[in-house]
């Protein structure tokens, strides 16, 4: 009898070319590889210095996404990219990949968009695979059962010049999230309240196995938006087992299998969740009904509360106080009410369909508040087009919103897009360090109901209120 | 890269805890298609005010600093985005180890790629290096201690391949080349 497994030991020993010894790590075939425009020029260029050539193109896809502007005209208008740098990065990117033969979604490509929105949507994502990028968000991919983690730019280069990686094995944490989460609390305000309860290196040097019945009532997009933030706890990667949801949302995908290897690759497939008995290292429970929307207050993450709670204070923790001073915040205020500037609807956590939806319905009707700047930026050109066909659009323009191009956008100052010194965003993405959204930018993460909500209102505000009249 | 055996300087303190990839290099560099000149903006936001003007109660603005090699950060450096623009920049700086009682796992990964060393030490230790900027420590990879000017020598973990990768100046990227035959054969069988 071979003895029970979790669902990662699987899809690590499935990919084990040479095994791990004490002196020497695992050397791990990884069956795909995204990368961009920020990550990679310095791997081309190890390629280059080596006279190597990349060894798998056709296990390889670049798309452009963090530097690129998100206003139309800079996109398809002819207007220059305002950032130069970022100009010239992006046609780095373009002269690399012809150069080593690598498929490349450009500015202008109908399918590019942020490189953890692209591959799923393509399904190139594939439960039971290896996936790498040099993007800490790839851990997002893991909501399909993928082993999926990003890895630093010389990294980068050991894949493009071998396909493998040296990896020693990670430890596993389980998460039971029991019971359903309740009507206007999101798979957002779920992972920040795992992160508020685990830390920001809760699950350093481990792989997160996200499960329970809050999991299996999710959709594909609200386990990528879980699965995306497992990086915010310290974990390189965060996994779900595939079921009927997944095979159903990758069927019929343009990369996906087709026709008879469809349903072989569904057979293996089925054989991946963690087989009963086998053993984590460790485990945390959830209760998904005990939850609130989440909102954070400070400049880590994992300094969360529920939107109903009051800023916490920290004794004797100078880090604590010193965020709590850059956001601007005194302990004991209650969080809710707290003056808002900036709305970011958008990024690899939340910029999929289902979430600008989420945010229509609360927008619908309404306008947003004096003042305030709504800024809704899709994932992918995919998404843009999908939320256009059913008139999101419409929605987010008459409510007084910016309607963007996909990108990364104001997830991280670097393309045009930012927070002004010592503003207040409530942001759908998934940092909010110290100038993240840009120099002095203060940065409240929330589920695209909450932020939607606050737009509305100009003030931090619990969508369950909007939502209930 | 260059083999380390080594390192003797004086500390510098950054008792911050969590200090993210995003202090150490904010985003707004990463447009650079080089590693050159990093050391510039390493933790630019902390360093220089709006005009860009060094902020003089900055840590590593002030004269003790000059010339330290050895970081002690506050538990969990190195969280948040994988840029390798962040041991780029310490490294530019003139940076060879960083050292606290966590240090976050792709960060540590790509230190050690590039021969920045990540020391990860018990509690007592951090807090005495906390409680005593400037003193000379020694980091030595072979026997893989820190050693305080108490004269007390701790030992920190470090990968054994990636110790051998420093102590020897080589890269990994040799030692994956050397593979192909494991890896083309791989290919086939799943072929
Ligand atoms: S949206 Fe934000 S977190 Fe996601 S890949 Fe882009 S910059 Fe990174």
């Amino acid at each position: 009898m071979t003895l029970p497994k979790t669902m990662f030991e699987k899809v690590w020993d499935r990919h084990v070319v040479v095994p791990e010894t004490a002196d020497t790590p695992a050397v791990l075939f990884i069956d795909l590889h995204l990368t961009h425009e920020v990550t990679s020029p310095q791997a081309f260029q190890l390629l280059r210095e080596r006279g190597l050539r990349l060894r798998r193109p056709d296990l390889t896809l670049a798309t452009m996404d963090h530097s690129t502007p998100t206003r139309t005209a800079q996109v398809f208008g002819g207007e220059p990219i305002s950032i130069e740098s970022a100009a010239r990065q992006v046609r780095q990117l373009e002269v690399n990949c012809a150069e080593f033969g690598v498929e490349l979604f450009g500015l202008q490509h109908e399918l590019r968009g942020i490189v953890h929105i692209i591959g799923p949507e393509l399904g190139l994502t594939q439960p039971g695979s290896t996936i790498v990028c040099g993007d800490s968000h790839t851990s997002t991919h893991g909501a399909f059962g993928a082993l999926a983690f990003g890895i630093g730019s010389t990294e980068v280069g050991h894949v493009f010049a071998t396909q493998c990686l040296l990896q020693r094995r990670p430890k596993t944490l389980a998460i039971e999230i029991a019971n359903a989460l309740a009507p206007g609390v999101m798979a957002k305000d779920l992972i920040l309240a795992i992160i508020g309860r685990i830390g920001v290196a809760g699950g350093t040097g481990h792989v997160l196995e996200y499960r329970g019945a809050a999991i299996r009532a999710m959709d594909m997009e609200a386990r990528m938006t879980v699965c995306n933030m497992s990086i915010e706890a310290g974990a390189r990667a965060g996994m779900i087992a595939p079921d009927d949801t997944t095979f159903a949302y990758l069927k019929g995908k343009p990369r996906a299998p087709q026709g008879a290897a469809w349903d072989e690759a569904v057979a293996r497939w089925r054989e991946l969740p963690t087989d009963a008995g086998a053993r984590f290292d460790s485990s945390v429970d959830i209760d998904a009904a005990a939850l609130e929307p989440m909102i954070t207050y400070g400049t880590n993450p994992g300094m969360v509360v529920p939107i109903s709670a009051t800023i916490p204070a920290r004794a004797g923790d100078p880090a604590f106080d010193k965020a709590l001073t850059y956001m601007g915040f005194t302990a004991g205020e209650p969080i809710k009410d707290q003056p808002v500037n900036i709305v970011f609807l958008g990024s690899c956590t939340n910029g999929r369909l289902s979430d600008l939806r989420a945010a229509a319905d609360v927008l619908r009707g309404h306008k947003v508040a004096k003042g305030v700047h709504l800024l809704v930026v899709p994932g992918s050109q995919q998404v843009r087009r999908a939320a256009e066909k059913e008139g999101l659009d419409r929605v987010f323009l008459e409510a007084g919103a910016d309607w963007r191009e996909s990108g990364c956008s104001m997830c991280l100052g670097m393309n045009g897009d930012t927070v002004p010194k010592g503003e207040y965003a409530v942001s759908t993405s998934n940092r909010n360090f110290e100038g993240r959204q840009g120099v002095g930018a203060r940065t409240l993460l929330a589920s695209p109901l909450t932020a939607a909500a606050s737009a509305i209102r100009g003030r931090v505000t619990d969508p369950r209120d909007v939502l209930n009249g | 890269m260059t083999a380390i055996k080594s390192i003797r300087s004086r500390t510098v303190n950054l008792p911050s805890t969590n200090i993210d990839t995003d202090q150490i290099m904010p985003a707004r560099f990463l447009t650079t298609t080089t590693k050159a000149g990093l050391g510039e903006q390493l933790f630019a936001d902390w360093r220089y005010d709006e005009s860009g003007r060094p902020k003089p109660d900055f840590v590593l603005n002030q004269p003790q600093a000059k010339g330290c090699q050895v970081l002690v950060a506050g538990r969990n450096i190195g969280c948040g985005s994988s840029r390798e623009h962040a041991p780029w920049a310490l490294l530019d700086y003139g940076f060879r180890a960083v050292v606290s009682t966590e240090i976050a796992d792709i960060f540590r990964n790509n230190s050690l790629k590039n021969g920045l060393l990540p020391v990860i030490v018990d509690g007592e230790t951090h807090e005495w290096l906390l409680a005593n900027p400037g003193a000379e420590v020694v980091i030595d990879l072979e026997s893989c201690t820190l050693t305080l000017p108490t004269g007390i020598a701790v030992k920190f973990p470090i990968d054994a391949f990636a110790r051998y990768c420093l102590l020897n100046g080589v890269d990994e990227l040799g030692y994956l080349l050397s593979k192909d035959d494991a890896i083309g054969a791989y290919e086939q069988r799943r072929e």
